[in-house]
């Protein structure tokens, strides 16, 4: 008995020892599995992340210098011989004011008429003396907007004819260009968009501090405009995009809680509920463009609202937040403890006094991250504004809804078709700046906001 | 009157009806000594009802007519001949009317039925401003009084007020409805006009995309075959997906599974930001970044690759797409009952092998319907395609070509003025609707599996 016992014994040492040197083969195989598989997630993971590096990292290195322009600084000579215009008219008694508004229109115009390019010629010429510069090399490196600049001194003070004063005028797109070399400087003549002898004047008076660069502020402040890329703003698009959202703070925030209460904690469980909830969850994934195709056919068509107006852009962008906001407010609805609920119960709140009064207060967080989340969806989306108009040409600060206007992802897709890319590429890529900042503001502020409300309680 | 002077008198009203409820409500409380029904507030509330609801009714009314009516008895009063006219010549005699009756004045002779129609215009509009202020008042002044005089010790105010605001929430959330209805009935009715030119047969399967666009716009010239659309937009998702599923999923298993804490709270997040990009911003990016790169790679290897290409657009929706799934299937990845990953490592796997063998299996079908998710965003997609894509709606099966897809050719369809009577602008709707079935579709399964899913394991 012994030895079989002893013998069973061994035999089961060695199944053990033959198993267990199966399991160390296996062993190192497994193991350099286990790293590969590891390295693979961490690979992924980190191409994520430098995604957003790369991304990131181009969109403020091709952006930033945008942001800073070639300026002139020079003096000008209001020259009484090229300025001189009458007195503005003014309304006479018995004058209706539809005349008087036609004399100061045709007024106006015989302003504008001046030849105000004589006067930025001649300022620029006294830097250069000896040179034989033709008239459009030298107008060529200015921006076609300063001659309304200096039209706008005068009008603003007429006193000023005569003088000579300091003044900041705008390098025109292509001499910007030149000067930070996002042209090619080593291209031949017929292939710069620039005359050797303007490329050579805008070399001197950058040499001589003439010509520098200083933050380009008119980008906040001026509108855009064809004629004179150089001081095309995105105050226009500002402005719309501010109104859209004002539109949609108004109206889809109020109307996507409001419907969000309702789902959670009114809304009886059957097929109508259902219906919304399926609904609802659907409308959140139809493709933004669809909505364009929405108000294009309801708001504008049927409706009859103005084309390119925020109004119905707006009104477009609501619709398409909605269920953002819907489903965010619900799930933190979802979140509050039942215990909350039977204790307001318990103590005789009517049950719309327990949403309301206990509730919701206590979702505020919440609603706010998830209608600024909204918010800042809808600040970023394009493609629906494309399809009611808002990629229309506006030179005006739209001073209602009403109004025409872009916004400034659609400016955005203008800027980024311009033919002047050389210019534009980087002004697109300062817009896109812009944009991230506001939407990153905005998320910001959702943290601030809600890392406060969770103090307070 | 402007709508600022207007909101600010409808609140002043309404405080002070508040305030009257209020008050009166604690009188009764007082003179009775009894117990209200309802608090105060409740009354206060249901006082201002009564009294805001009537200004703001005569308010819509006079909104909507007022302008309709003012035209109206104006134009009664204009030379009959003119009326018959109409069209411009009225409308220019119309805003010459409005110009001299704002005081503004026009430029030349008035003549005296303009003179006359300006005044008829002044005292029309004075007297419907009037009837509207007295109406409103008596309205608003009316339901003050009776809301005022309802209440006792039994109005059931609390109640009433509570009605009136479930049937606001009840409202809200039709809205939603309303939505969807407009936006299938507004999609259907245009192809339905646009079937009428093109057979619904040559649209779905044509292989030819060219609308030429017609001067007239009656005929239907050109061919609107839709196949080289669609598979433009399935190639480039295919490319999209093709790198976000593998980057995607990965990144939530590493992040969920291995990833120490720390590394997890940045990288995630900063993952998710990838997501509140606008898509403008990833379309400009591919078109001046990412597609000369490729096209630049590509010639130093020997081959070439398009600067626009259903390639470069694939590969940004992709990075595009990575935080969709991988926040998704992290969710779906954390919802695996810990028992089961549990059981594995007591049984002596790996961790790689418990992801691979367990976990993964289990979670299928959540990242399943995480990725038709991803897929139908990838599908409506528009501004990355429209810049980076090259538009060129030819059936090519060549990814490093320039493609077109069915949101791109939308908005190529309805740029610029939108005539909404010819066949190449109606097109526009008829994609629309075969993209929101498609998206649709997909949806209803994804939601449908991860719901499923999510039912099995709570």
């Amino acid at each position: 008995m012994a030895e079989i016992d002893k013998s069973g014994q061994s035999a089961m040492i060695d199944q053990a020892d033959e198993r267990r040197h199966i399991i160390r083969q296996g062993l190192g195989r497994r193991r350099r599995n286990e790293a590969i598989f590891r390295s693979l997630g961490l690979a992924a993971a980190l191409s994520a992340f430098g995604f957003v590096v790369v991304l990131f990292g181009n969109i403020v290195a091709s952006g930033l210098p945008a942001f800073w322009q070639v300026n002139i600084e020079t003096e000008v000579t209001f020259d009484p011989e090229v300025v001189n215009i009458e007195e503005r008219p003014v309304l006479q008694p018995g004058q209706s004011v539809a005349e008087y508004r036609r004399e100061d229109l045709a007024w106006q115009r015989r302003v504008s008429l001046a030849n105000w390019n004589a006067l930025i010629e001649a300022a620029i010429r006294q830097h250069a003396p000896d040179s034989d510069v033709d008239t459009r090399s030298i107008l060529s490196i200015v921006d076609p907007n300063a001659r309304f600049v200096l039209r706008d001194m005068v009008i603003e003070n007429p006193g000023i004819v005569g003088e000579t004063v300091p003044i900041r005028l705008l390098g025109s797109a292509n001499a910007d260009n030149w000067i930070k070399g996002t042209i090619d400087r080593s291209l031949p003549d017929h292939r710069q968009q620039l005359s050797p002898e303007a490329r050579a004047l805008a070399d001197a008076l950058h040499e001589e501090g003439v010509m520098r660069m200083r933050f380009a502020s008119h980008l906040f402040t001026n509108v855009d405009s064809r004629v004179a890329p150089a001081s095309a703003g995105l105050a226009g698009a500002f402005m719309g995009s501010l109104y859209m959202m004002l539109i949609v703070i108004v109206l889809a925030v109020p109307i996507g809680v409001a419907s969000a209460i309702y789902l959670e904690e009114f809304a009886p469980q059957n097929r109508l509920t259902d219906l919304i909830e399926v609904n609802i969850n659907n409308l959140a994934a139809v493709p933004s463009i669809v909505f364009g195709l929405l108000g294009a056919a309801v708001f504008i068509n049927v409706f009859g609202l103005p084309l390119s107006a925020p109004l119905a852009g707006g009104l477009v962008l609501t619709l398409m937040t909605l269920p953002t906001i819907i489903i965010a407010t619900r799930s933190s609805l979802r979140a509050v403890p039942p215990s909350l609920r039977q204790a307001a119960l318990g103590l005789g709140a009517s049950h719309t006094q327990m949403v309301f009064h206990h509730v919701l207060p206590v979702t505020y967080p919440g609603i706010l991250t998830a209608s600024i989340l909204g918010v800042a969806q809808a600040l970023g989306e394009t493609a629906p504004l494309l399809l009611i108009g808002m990629n229309a040409f506006v030179a005006n600060i739209p001073t209602s809804p009403l109004d025409q206007s872009t916004a400034l992802p659609v400016q955005i897709f203008l800027w980024q078709g311009n033919e002047n890319r050389n210019f534009f590429e980087p002004r697109t890529f300062a817009t896109i700046i812009v944009l991230l900042g506001l939407m990153l503001s905005l998320n910001a502020l959702a943290i601030y906001l809600r890392s406060r409300f969770e103090k307070r309680k | 009157m402007s709508s600022f002077i207007l909101a600010t008198i409808l609140l002043i009203v309404m405080a002070l009806a508040y305030q009257m409820g209020l008050s009166r409500s604690r009188q009764v409380a007082a003179a009775s000594g009894g117990r209200m029904h309802s608090r105060p507030q409740y009354h206060g509330a249901l006082v201002a009802l009564w009294t805001v609801v009537p200004l703001l009714l005569v308010l819509v009314l006079w909104l909507l007519l007022g302008d309709m009516v003012t035209r109206w008895l104006v134009v009664a009063t204009l030379p009959p001949d003119l009326v018959e006219r109409g069209g411009a010549p009225l409308s220019e005699a119309m805003q010459r009317i409005e110009a001299i009756a704002s005081g503004v004045g026009v430029i030349g002779e008035v003549e005296p039925y303009e003179r006359a129609a300006a005044e008829r215009l002044q005292q029309v509009r004075l007297y419907l401003r009037a009837a509207a202020i007295i109406l409103a008042t008596v309205l608003a002044a009316g339901g003050l009084i009776h809301a005022r005089r309802r209440i006792t010790t039994r109005t059931r105010a609390r109640n009433e007020v509570e009605l009136v605001i479930r049937g606001l929430l009840i409202f809200c959330s039709i809205v939603a409805i309303l939505t969807t209805i407009g936006i299938v009935v507004s999609l259907v009715f245009e192809t339905i006009r646009f079937f009428s030119f093109v057979h619904p047969l040559d649209f779905f399967f044509g292989t030819v995309w060219n609308p030429r666009y017609a001067v007239t716009g009656d005929a239907a010239t050109g061919s609107y075959g839709m196949l080289p659309l669609l598979w433009g937009t399935v190639m480039i998702a295919g490319i999209a997906m093709l790198v976000a599923i593998p980057i995607g999923l990965m990144t939530a298993i590493y992040l969920s599974q291995y990833a120490p804490a720390r590394v997890r709270s940045v990288v995630k997040p900063v993952v998710e930001v990838l997501a509140g990009i606008p898509t403008i911003v990833y379309g400009f990016f591919a078109l001046v970044t990412v597609g000369p790169f490729l096209s630049s790679t590509a010639r130093m290897l020997g081959f070439s690759i398009n600067t626009t290409s259903a390639l470069t657009a694939g590969l940004v929706m992709g990075v595009m797409i990575i935080p969709f799934i991988s926040s998704l299937s992290d969710d779906i990845i954390r919802q695996v009952p810990a028992a089961m990953r549990d059981g594995s490592y007591g049984l002596g796997a790996t961790k790689s092998e418990t992801i691979r063998k367990v976990i993964l299996p289990a979670a299928l079908p959540g990242i399943v319907g995480a990725i038709l998710l991803a897929v139908s965003r990838a599908i409506g997609e528009t501004m990355i395609v429209l810049l980076a894509a090259g538009n060129s709606p030819v059936l090519r099966f060549d990814p490093t070509e320039p493609t077109s897809t069915i949101t791109v050719t939308i908005v190529a369809q309805m740029f610029g003025d939108s005539d909404f009577a010819a066949p190449q602008s109606l097109v526009a709707f008829a994609l629309g609707l075969t993209l929101f079935v498609i998206t649709l579709c997909l949806n209803i399964v994804a939601l449908y599996i991860v719901r499923r899913y999510r039912e099995q394991y709570e």
